[in-house]
């Protein structure tokens, strides 16, 4: 779960990390209050779930209230890759003297959180992996004995720190990781980290990724999610227990099994179409919760044909065979449906759906032909 | 033979008398499973259809000598379930469970760095050496034995390439499924050196998807290590970014995590690889000239 920039820095600053005086607005009016109150020059920042702000003229420094109600006019209700906003976070300035780059982050393949530093900050990270990989400093840490103060100082000695800068850098790194762990953050990061003219250490921009599968356990974070801001499918799904993710295309597309479903949206792409999404029904044969699935699937208006991907298991195919028909029945579809059901008792299934089904759906027997017949109809435009 | 479990598995469940414990418990027994002991803590002196439950693992490994578990605890409990059965001494874990937090998985992997066990999982079907044992939630009846060793990121999409490959009379040693979260037990690779010390697997299907990049260290170990022919097959071409497909650990986040990234690693290694799942049952018959 991604968390905007002004959670997250709530959450941060709880952890003891140091970060600006920020107001949100979500007016252009509540803008020029938080100006007026912070006083001086303030940055108008985007609050959005995707990366690229600045470029996309998201954040602005102004020097008046009023210039931050006129930048807050253009930055509200602007489009930033897909993501409208409808917050804007107001900070103080400060004068910045060197910026920095601090995170922590999870090592799939050494199984181990990753400390990543770099004295280049205020660029991204991947930016300064490809141009400079020297300045790059990357640090393990055995999560049954927590970060050691040793790794502190290598991270401080190797960027030539020393005195107040090298223990405000420290501190926070020792917070930053201790966050790490106590949010059950897949990611946190500080771009840029910088040490003011003053000389203190400031969380300048971060961000903070939860793992969605801890969130039982953080019920403040869970509750943090922006339902407003998710699509109205997706959130539909998530609510029924459904996987599903919306895409561009025009087949709509469900199975059961994660990796069944990501294998039928190749196959679909091979023969020719566009898939409108994922959803993985999971095992069973559950007609009400095939229905949901149907019913979400083609409530997208993008979805011309549906392609419905079964591999019978534990559960067979006569029974799920007799669980769609039941969840077809409970739906008002009249887009063209493929099926294709294969494995334990696969041919049962296949004939039980042969005898009874509507006009609107078709068997196929095989993956290949069920993707062609699918994309076939979504050209025809789901006649 | 077979890797992993065998005739000689005596096998523990944890969390026998929950609803998929229980479930699956009467499916491994049905396949032929020496299921010899079961743990909830609790109902330590009940039996279920006729395995004796316990208490604790430790308990049930010294009255019945359970080699190795099976865990189909919940969640927040799994990690716990792991760890005592790492210290009672089981040699081959399977964690079922999906949805376990990251971060108990990063306790328990480094964990079992001091130790000789094998942990597969979490979020995986398990694993199943046709005829022989099932440690799994697979569904037996599609497996037939012989000689192809399957290790895969995916639940259904192992079936349907095991089904591609009964239909073809082409019999499998054992089938892993490895899991699909971001951080499991063990990688391709340890699965892939278990096969290529297998004198009865003849060829292996690896079964890779989007997110890490696991699957081109295992590429690299093929190439330079190994004489058993492997297939494979990568699912997530149509993946976009940041997006979470289905399984907690597929997710292309840039670079290497892409399908296109993978399969360049495979082809750049050598390694025949299916663009669908009917063509790894061809590709396989092709190796074995069958």
């Amino acid at each position: 779960m991604d968390l905007y920039e002004h959670q997250g820095k709530e959450l941060l600053r709880e952890h003891g990390l140091e970060t600006l005086q920020g107001i949100v607005a979500e007016t252009p009016e509540e803008a020029r209050a938080a100006a007026e109150k912070l006083g001086g020059p303030v940055a108008v920042k985007a609050q959005v779930l995707t990366g690229g702000r600045g470029k996309a003229g998201g954040i602005k420094v102004v020097h008046s209230p009023d210039e931050a109600e006129e930048a807050a006019r253009q930055i509200l209700g602007m489009d930033i890759r897909g993501h409208t906003v409808r917050k804007v976070l107001v900070e103080g300035g400060a004068e910045i003297e060197s910026e920095m780059y601090l995170s922590v982050t999870v090592d799939r393949e050494a199984k181990q959180p990753l400390i990543l530093f770099s004295t280049e900050g205020g660029v991204e990270i991947e930016e300064v992996a490809e141009t400079n990989p020297g300045a790059i400093v990357r640090l393990h840490v055995d999560p049954l004995i927590g970060l050691q103060p040793y790794q502190i100082r290598e991270i401080t000695f190797s960027a030539d720190l020393s005195g107040d800068t090298a223990k405000g850098v420290g501190k926070t790194l020792q917070n930053l990781y201790s966050a790490f762990q106590k949010l059950d953050a897949s990611l946190v990061e500080i771009n840029p980290l910088v040490v003011t003219a003053d000389g203190k250490v400031l969380t300048l921009d971060s961000k903070v990724t939860v793992d969605n599968s801890s969130l039982y356990r953080h019920k403040d974070i869970a509750d943090l999610h922006d339902v407003e801001a998710a699509d109205p499918e997706e959130q539909r799904a998530q609510e029924a227990g459904l996987q599903y993710v919306k895409l561009e295309g025009d087949v709509g597309i469900l199975g059961n099994g994660a990796g069944l479903v990501m294998s039928t949206l190749d196959v679909v792409a091979q023969a020719g179409g566009e898939p409108a999404n994922f959803c993985d029904v999971g095992g069973g044969a559950d007609a009400e919760k095939i229905s949901t699935a149907l019913d979400i699937v083609t409530s997208n208006r993008q979805v011309k044909s549906v392609l419905f991907n079964i591999f019978g298991g534990i559960t067979r195919g006569d029974e799920v065979a007799r669980g769609l028909l039941s969840a077809i029945e409970q739906t008002d579809i009249s887009l063209p449906i493929v099926v294709r059901l294969d494995g334990t008792n696969a041919e049962e299934g296949r004939q039980i759906l042969a005898e009874n089904t509507p006009p609107n759906v078709h068997t196929e027997e095989t993956m290949l032909d069920a993707a062609r017949r699918a994309v076939e109809l979504a050209k025809d435009g789901g006649q | 033979m077979a890797i992993l479990v065998d005739e000689g598995t005596r096998l523990l469940v944890q969390g026998i008398t929950g609803r998929e414990g229980a479930f699956h418990t009467g499916r491994m027994l049905k396949g032929g499973t020496q299921v010899v002991a079961g743990v909830t803590p609790g109902k330590g002196g009940q039996d279920f259809e006729g395995v004796p439950v316990f208490n604790t693992v430790e308990e049930a490994a010294k009255e019945t000598g359970a080699n190795a578990s099976v865990i189909f605890v919940p969640p927040p409990f799994a990690a716990d379930a792991v760890f005592e059965s790492l210290d009672s001494g089981m040699s081959t874990i399977c964690c079922i469970t999906e949805g376990i937090p990251v971060h108990d998985m990063l306790k328990v992997s480094n964990y079992m760095r001091v130790k000789e066990a094998t942990l597969i999982g979490p979020n995986c079907p398990g694993v199943l050496s046709p005829g022989k044992s099932n440690v799994s939630i697979m569904p037996g009846d599609i497996f037939t034995p012989g000689n192809i060793g399957i290790v895969s990121r995916s639940g259904t999409l192992t079936y349907q390439i095991v089904n591609e490959l009964t239909q073809r009379d082409i019999g499998q040693s054992t089938a892993v499924g490895i899991g699909g979260d971001p951080i499991i037990g063990t990688d391709f690779i340890e699965i892939l050196k278990k096969f290529e010390g297998d004198p009865e697997t003849e060829c292996i299907v690896m079964v890779g998807e989007i997110g890490g990049n696991a699957e081109q260290r295992a590429a690299e170990y093929i190439q330079s290590e190994m004489s058993t022919p492997v297939v494979a097959y990568i699912a997530g071409f149509t993946a976009p970014e940041g997006k979470t497909m289905g399984h907690a650990g597929a997710i292309v986040s840039g670079g290497d995590s892409t399908a296109e990234a993978k399969s360049q690693a495979l082809q750049k290694a050598g390694i025949q690889a299916a663009t669908n799942p009917t063509e790894v049952g061809d590709l396989v018959a092709r190796t074995l000239g069958v």
